[in-house]
């Protein structure tokens, strides 16, 4: 294949390999010039349906430390305004000559139907309460940093389960990885039926202290009004990891948020800036994250995601600042 | 026999007669759009070969879009109506979610006029509502003037309690049935398939099986009330199906269908997000599939309705959550009952034949469809041959449409000739005309 559309796809050593070369592509974010050529010449379209600041410019960052072209569209100034169908808009950008199209939509499924009219390697960049495979990547790595591996974590996914594309990956992920997953939300939140090999919790307070990390979700002002909860204040009384409720969690525990944070209602600010919440490492992780994701499947033979039996390495030498073209 | 005394007379030689009486061998000879004679050794003009064949009264579809007017591009009244003589059918209800919809006696006459060129004969429900909006009764007395015999707001269910509570008393005052499309959509708004495990992986919205069952549980005590004849469409859960039972053992004068699609497929085919599989009501659970063939076999389930729904491909290849719920199913359907219900299941080929022609017939009041196969009969009929196996391909068929969601599927029984009025209107497989 060539693709990455879900963590399903992927099996835990395919995942494995892909936080090792992570952690090359860490290496490379930590140099002064932060830039190689490796996917040089190759052109990276980013197509964002639905606007996300954030993980379209994670992707455009990755793309451009490997040296790749980046194409960007965007829904605001596209043709998608005025009627043209999401086959139309993807065979015409990949007529101009695209590897990869990174792919973010409001609706579940679109990424899977990109990859049956395309020939590039098409990535996930979150398709509506489906999945957000790099999402769940960076995390897993972010989490595999700081513990060595998930084998045998408790780890506690709180709040919006069933509008989450986040935690469907997460749970995917964290999963395969070894890690003992407990969903914490009031029933409305989590879905009606679920085959998932994780425990429920509707109380924060009953979880906490057994947890090794403690993964926030982003809460929706418009769930009001859909009665799945009262009011923030209430959801926050019983899901939000206030100050108090961070004081109890363990020494070593760690508290994640995918973001974009609403402090004061799933986080209380001053927690978010303590030191085991690892926010920003999370930001910092996707880069590496999909610098890899991308090299796996521009860089290395196509045959699958991490490619066949074929030798590689990356590109480990610096460019100049001359060298860098393409990238603007 | 010689043709002066029967001019441009058809003979259906050597199959298996299969009506509401039962099953016998022989001939069948029509002339003047009648049959004239049933017996051994007949001759006229034209045989057709039924060799091997079951001889029935042609289907009857209570649950058909046709899409004209105003949806041209998916289907028209030519097109669908030649699906369905291919399919075995002799005659199709239309649903009235048209453009616009087929809500008052104007459009109704447009419709009817249309089908007069179709190869089938083709009838025509009225909406309940002024442009299924669900808040202002349709003139319906205008429309059964014309022949309406069934009106319903099908693609919608009426939402208000009232409003259905007063359709119902009207209609018993015209003679006339109410179907109603079960679905409150304050419980299905936003969704885009059945929930279950099934959304949950795919992260798709997800519509309770009691979206459906509200109402037609609501709509069972409103027929209590008014005395009303109600039809239930396309009844997917196995709540409804044991409901549908209660309410006919007390007596009420309701009659239900199903869809082929809701005996043969199930939520799991929306794993790959192809749009194809996207229908209301929703693709259910095995245990619904398992609950609608069993009320198909008892007869809680009156008919098999194909809610043939063409949709375009480009409007199928819109993300799942934003594409047009439908799929075809008139060239289908027979063959899918025969394998799910007869092979796979309880029913006997003549059970089959009666759950798609004379049942349905008698529920939307067709005088001259679903008759016994007898002397002075009108001559509609569907010949097919049931050891006939094939395999449904993406074509659609005669439809502008290729919404299939059968592709690749082994089938049993192949219509081989249908005659409608008289008119031989597809011989040996092939549309005539």
């Amino acid at each position: 294949m060539g693709n990455l559309l879900t963590i399903s796809d992927l099996q835990r050593d395919e995942i494995e390999e892909i936080f090792d070369v992570a952690d090359a592509m860490a290496e490379i974010n930590r140099r002064r010039i932060p830039k190689v050529p490796t996917l040089r010449g190759q052109t990276v379209a980013t197509l964002f349906f639905e606007d996300s600041t954030r993980t379209k410019l994670s992707f455009d960052t990755a793309a451009k430390r490997l040296g790749a072209d980046v194409m960007g569209f965007s829904v605001s100034s596209s043709a998608v305004k005025k009627g043209e169908s999401v086959r139309d808009t993807i065979e015409t950008i990949e007529a101009m000559g695209v590897q990869a199209v990174v792919v973010r939509h409001r609706s579940s499924g679109v990424p899977l139907q990109i990859s049956r009219w395309s020939d590039a390697a098409v990535i996930n960049a979150g398709d509506g309460w489906h999945a957000h495979p790099t999402q769940a990547l960076l995390d897993a790595f972010t989490i595999r940093n700081r513990f060595d591996s998930l084998d045998g974590l408790h780890i506690g996914i709180v709040g919006d389960i069933v509008h989450s594309r986040v935690a469907r990956s997460n749970i995917e992920a964290f999963t395969k990885l070894g890690a003992q997953i407990t969903l914490v939300a009031p029933p409305t939140l989590l879905p009606a039926r679920m085959d998932w090999p994780v425990e429920i919790s509707h109380s924060l307070d009953d979880v906490l202290e057994d947890l090794d990390v403690c993964y926030l979700l982003r809460v929706q002002n418009e769930r009001i009004s859909e009665a799945l909860f009262p009011s923030l204040r209430e959801y926050t009384s019983m899901f939000g990891l206030t100050t108090r409720r961070a004081d109890r969690l363990g020494p070593n525990a760690i508290i994640m948020h995918p973001g974009p944070m609403n402090r004061g209602v799933e986080i209380a600010g001053e927690v978010a800036e303590r030191p085991n919440s690892l926010v920003t490492d999370q930001v910092a992780n996707g880069v590496s994250i999909r610098m890899a994701v991308l090299f796996l499947l521009l860089g290395a033979p196509r045959e699958s995601l991490i490619g066949g039996e074929g030798e590689r390495s990356v590109e480990v030498v610096p460019v100049s600042a001359g060298e860098s073209g393409g990238s603007r | 026999m010689t043709e002066s005394q029967f001019p441009d007379s058809i003979v259906i030689k050597g199959g298996k007669l299969v009506d509401a009486g039962g099953e016998r061998s022989g001939d069948v000879r029509i002339s003047g759009g009648q049959i004239v004679a049933v017996g051994e050794d007949l001759d006229a003009d034209r045989v057709l070969d039924a060799g091997g064949c079951l001889v029935s009264p042609g289907l009857v579809d209570l649950h058909t879009h046709l899409r004209e007017p105003g949806s041209e591009e998916a289907e028209t009244i030519e097109t669908g109506a030649r699906a369905a003589a291919l399919g075995g059918y002799t005659a199709v209800l239309a649903m009235p979610n048209t453009k616009p919809a087929i809500d008052s006696a104007s459009v109704v006459k447009d419709v009817l006029e249309l089908g007069r060129a179709a190869l089938i004969d083709v009838q025509t429900s009225g909406a309940i509502t002024v442009g299924r909006n669900g808040e202002q009764l349709a003139p319906m007395a205008e429309m059964a003037d014309l022949g309406v015999h069934v009106f319903t707001d099908d693609g919608s269910g009426v939402q208000s309690d009232a409003l259905m509570r007063r359709a119902m008393e009207y209609a018993t005052g015209l003679g006339v049935t109410l179907a109603q499309h079960c679905e409150v959509t304050a419980l299905s708004a936003g969704t885009a398939m059945n929930e279950g495990e099934w959304s949950t992986k795919l992260g798709l919205g997800g519509q309770p099986a009691e979206a459906e069952e509200l109402m037609v549980m609501r709509d069972i005590a409103l027929a209590r009330l008014t005395g009303a004849r109600v039809h239930f469409l396309h009844m997917s859960t196995a709540g409804s199906v044991d409901m549908i039972a209660a309410a006919k053992a007390s007596g009420l004068p309701i009659t239900a269908e199903a869809a082929p699609h809701h005996f043969t497929l199930t939520d799991a085919c929306c794993a790959t997000y192809d749009a194809t599989f996207k229908v209301h009501p929703p693709l259910r659970t095995s245990s619904d599939v398992d609950a609608v063939k069993a009320g198909l076999a008892s007869g809680t389930l009156d008919a098999i309705a194909t809610d043939h729904a063409p949709h375009t491909p480009e409007s199928k290849e819109l993300p799942f959550d934003e594409a047009p719920p439908g799929m075809l199913g008139l060239e289908y359907a027979l063959a899918l009952a025969f394998t799910e219900l007869v092979d796979g299941g309880a029913m006997t080929d003549a059970d089959v034949l009666a759950r798609l022609s004379w049942q349905p017939a008698a529920i939307a009041s067709m005088a001259e469809q679903g008759r016994p196969i007898a002397v002075g009969e009108a001559a509609n009929l569907c010949i097919v041959d049931p050891s006939v196996t094939w395999i449904i391909d993406d074509s659609g068929g005669a439809s502008r449409s290729r919404n299939v969601p059968y592709v690749g599927r082994a089938v049993r029984g192949k219509v081989r000739h249908t005659v409608c009025a008289g008119e031989a209107v597809v011989i040996d497989g092939e549309a005539q005309g």
